[in-house]
């Protein structure tokens, strides 16, 4: 109606078709169970009814530990459980001399800085990198063998990592090197995708990070005639150490 | 230099327009028939789609009940589709507090205009692009070299096609008709690698190659899979790494999405997510999905320091206005339909001529691009169902190609078509006629097997008649029902 009239905005344009478009409304999907939703309601199905027909994650601490050793597995990420920090360390040296490791990414974090006291190699923190200029920030991060994070929360259900720009190192650590080195706490393990979601939310009340991401194992592509690659552009290792 | 300029005309220049007059549907029959010939790209394409419904399956299995799961995600999407006048303001506002900006674009040529202008303006020389369909569809590419700039494709899949200068063959898999042998041969003319027959080693070489173009583009062009109403919140799905890189290093990060990607709320991702990787790829979750929320914050070390959004209309809302097809703007973009079409599987992706391969590409092309000019796409389809009983918010994709087939006929009603059917009516309903037509039929079916009459000649080409039966069904009928 209004599309040739050049005064107006594409923004009133576009949203006076949509108001147009939906005065006829809509029949409802074909539904095999779902109730109907209350009429004139937006809101219908919050994740909590959705939760018991999703992939399970597990009702106790024990089972969720399970299930989320579980599907790392099957994503082919490695993961280590070790009681205390000191033992995460001493796992951390040892990976790092056996790869020849000469130069690994962190940001400030009390569980990350703790694995960095011994290790054999050069470190490079991240949080004081827009200080340095962003292109020598980006070559100094691309020439790190491995990153070493913390996280937001480990996903039984799916296997996931909730990374933040906000306390894991922001966007590139956790891609960026080859290998991705996630140290998290036993404690830290929800059920599903929408526990993680809540609980950032909750954490980050008022300001979300700028970027939240799950990372469900290492970075793989099946372009090449559906054949499984890990390693496409992000980090070919996912390890994941769990203490306690 | 540090781009591989894909070589000119790598991809058609920009038509958004079909030329019109029957060219889309000839080109369509023409692509079909050598398609349908090619039995070893058939094989190929069919062993391929054979290994992903295994893993699907196995993927739906682990779901508790997945067609409850289908239910929430139909009606998450339905929710949000039936309400886009209230959630695109909502999106917006939430959007700009994060500190992100909004362009709407009526149509492709507006679009293509605002992201030439905000790369102009960035300064840029280099542009890093992940997978974005929407791009495809506004033809961005092309218009970013003809003004000069080099724009990689950094998906590995729509590397190689860019190379070949080839659009996407499939939306969610763009180069899944390619071999290993054509890739290593297109990787050594073009990054001049050695041979190999390894997709490890062929993907380590679109690694290697990409990681410089990452830290050197000023730009970085994505699309959005979901909007977040509620949050401001934009998600985006994929596997390589390539769309975390490209929005994490360039320092403008520009996102291209239709307005139907919008969605209530944050939730609803703890649904849809898993739906999209299950029916997608047959995976628990897509390796990483990312939400942005506007440009690097205070306090965070690394990120982009603007962030826009294009929000296309391109005709979207024609679709929208059709609330027998409304649902058709549910879908994800996951592909599955595709997968599971006997259609798809012969003609192949190319065929099709649209950015939206398949059976949902077949649905809303001719309400994107016009009816008169796509319906012969609502006929490519054997209404088998497969799709529908395979998409994750239960479009009714089957159905709808006998809405086009309807409406086409309504609007543009073929009259030699319209004569045929009255004759038939007129001879039906007449016993004794239908009777002697028959008699004939059975007395002149081997002459016209051998004659080729022009109006079956076309039919013949690819089908064989049966012979014809001594007797009618209804004079059969009587003696067995006699005895
Ligand atoms: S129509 Fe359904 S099955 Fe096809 S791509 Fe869209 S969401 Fe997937």
């Amino acid at each position: 109606m209004s599309d040739s009239d050049p005064q107006r905005s594409a923004r009133d344009t576009i949203l006076a078709r949509v108001r147009e478009a939906l005065a006829v409304p809509a029949p409802l999907p074909h539904l095999a169970h779902a109730p109907a939703p209350p009429a004139g309601g937006l809101a219908i199905l919050p994740a909590e009814a959705a939760r018991p027909w999703l992939p399970d994650g597990g009702d106790t601490p024990e089972e969720r530990m399970r299930i989320l050793v579980d599907n790392l597995g099957k994503l082919r990420a490695v993961v280590h459980r070790v009681p205390d920090l000191t033992a995460a360390a001493e796992l951390v040296f040892a990976v790092a001399r056996q790869r020849d490791w000469k130069r690994v990414a962190y940001h400030d974090h009390p569980l990350v800085v703790p694995l960095l006291a011994g290790v054999p190699c050069a470190t490079h923190g991240v949080d004081g990198a827009a200080a340095h200029g962003a292109a020598a920030a980006k070559d100094a991060l691309e020439a790190c063998d491995a990153g070493i994070s913390a996280c937001e929360a480990l996903v039984s259900q799916t296997g996931s990592i909730l990374v933040s720009s906000a306390t894991c190192g922001g966007r590139g650590l956790s891609v960026v090197p080859h290998v991705h080195l996630v140290i998290a706490t036993a404690d830290q393990i929800v059920a599903t995708l929408a526990d993680a979601l809540a609980l950032v939310r909750r954490r980050h009340a008022g300001a979300l990070p700028s970027m939240l991401s799950f990372i469900t194992g290492p970075s793989r592509t099946g372009d090449i005639e559906r054949i499984l690659v890990l390693g496409a552009h992000g980090p070919r290792e996912l390890v994941v150490v769990i203490v306690g | 230099m540090i781009a591989p300029h894909s070589s000119p005309g790598s991809h058609p220049a920009p038509a958004d327009d079909d030329g019109g007059h029957g060219v889309a549907k000839r080109r369509f029959l023409r692509d079909a028939a050598v398609s349908a010939g090619d039995e070893p790209r058939r094989g190929f394409i069919r062993r391929a789609l054979a290994g992903y419904e295994r893993t699907r399956d196995a993927q739906q299995a682990r779901f508790r009940d997945y067609e409850q799961a289908r239910d929430a995600a139909s009606l998450a999407k339905w929710t949000a589709v039936n309400h886009l006048d209230e959630l695109l303001p909502r999106f917006e506002a939430a959007f700009t507090a994060n500190g992100g900006v909004v362009h709407w674009a009526r149509d492709a040529a507006e679009a293509r205009r605002i992201v030439l202008d905000l790369v102009h303006a960035a300064g840029a020389k280099a542009v890093i692009k992940s997978k974005c369909m929407t791009s495809e569809e506004i033809h961005l590419n092309a218009a970013l070299e003809a003004e000069g700039y080099a724009v990689v494709e950094s998906d590995l899949g729509e590397f190689i096609q860019q190379l070949r200068g080839e659009p996407p063959y499939h939306f969610v898999f763009p180069c899944m008709h390619v071999r290993r042998d054509e890739i290593s041969a297109l990787f050594s003319e073009h990054l001049g690698s050695q041979p190999t027959s390894d997709p490890e080693q062929l993907t380590m070489i679109a690694r290697r190659h990409m990681r410089r173009l990452y830290v050197e583009a000023d730009v970085g062009i994505t699309g959005a899979n979901f909007l977040v109403a509620e949050t401001g919140q934009i998600s985006i799905t994929e596997n390589e790494g390539n769309a975390r890189l490209t929005a994490g290093l360039p320092r403008v990060h520009i996102a291209i999405a239709g307005i139907e990607k919008v969605i209530e709320r944050v939730d609803d991702l703890a649904v849809l997510l898993p739906m999209l990787a299950t029916a997608g790829t047959g995976q628990p979750l897509t390796c990483y999905n990312t939400l942005y929320a506007g440009p690097r914050r205070a306090g965070e070390c690394d990120g982009p320091e603007e962030m826009h959004l294009v929000l296309l209309d391109n005709r979207r809302t024609t679709l929208l206005a059709d609330a027998e097809q409304r649902d058709a703007l549910h879908c994800i973009r996951c592909g599955a339909c595709l997968n599971v079409c006997p259609i798809f599987k012969n003609v192949g992706g190319f065929t099709y001529g649209t950015t939206y391969q398949g059976p949902i590409g077949s649905v809303i092309t001719p309400h994107l691009r016009g009816l008169a000019e796509w319906n012969h796409l609502s006929g490519a389809s054997s209404l088998c169902g497969a799709c529908s009983a395979a998409c994750p918010v239960r479009i009714d994709i089957h159905h709808h190609l006998l809405h086009n087939r309807r409406n086409a006929a309504r609007t543009a009603p073929d009259r030699r078509e319209r004569f045929g059917h009255r004759v038939f009516a007129f001879v039906a309903a007449r016993p004794w006629l239908f009777a002697l037509a028959g008699r004939l039929g059975r007395l002149t079916l081997p002459l016209a097997k051998r004659l080729r009459p022009p109006l079956l000649r076309e039919w013949l080409s690819s089908r064989d008649l049966p012979p014809a039966p001594r007797r009618s069904f209804r004079s059969q009928w009587r003696a067995r029902r006699g005895a």
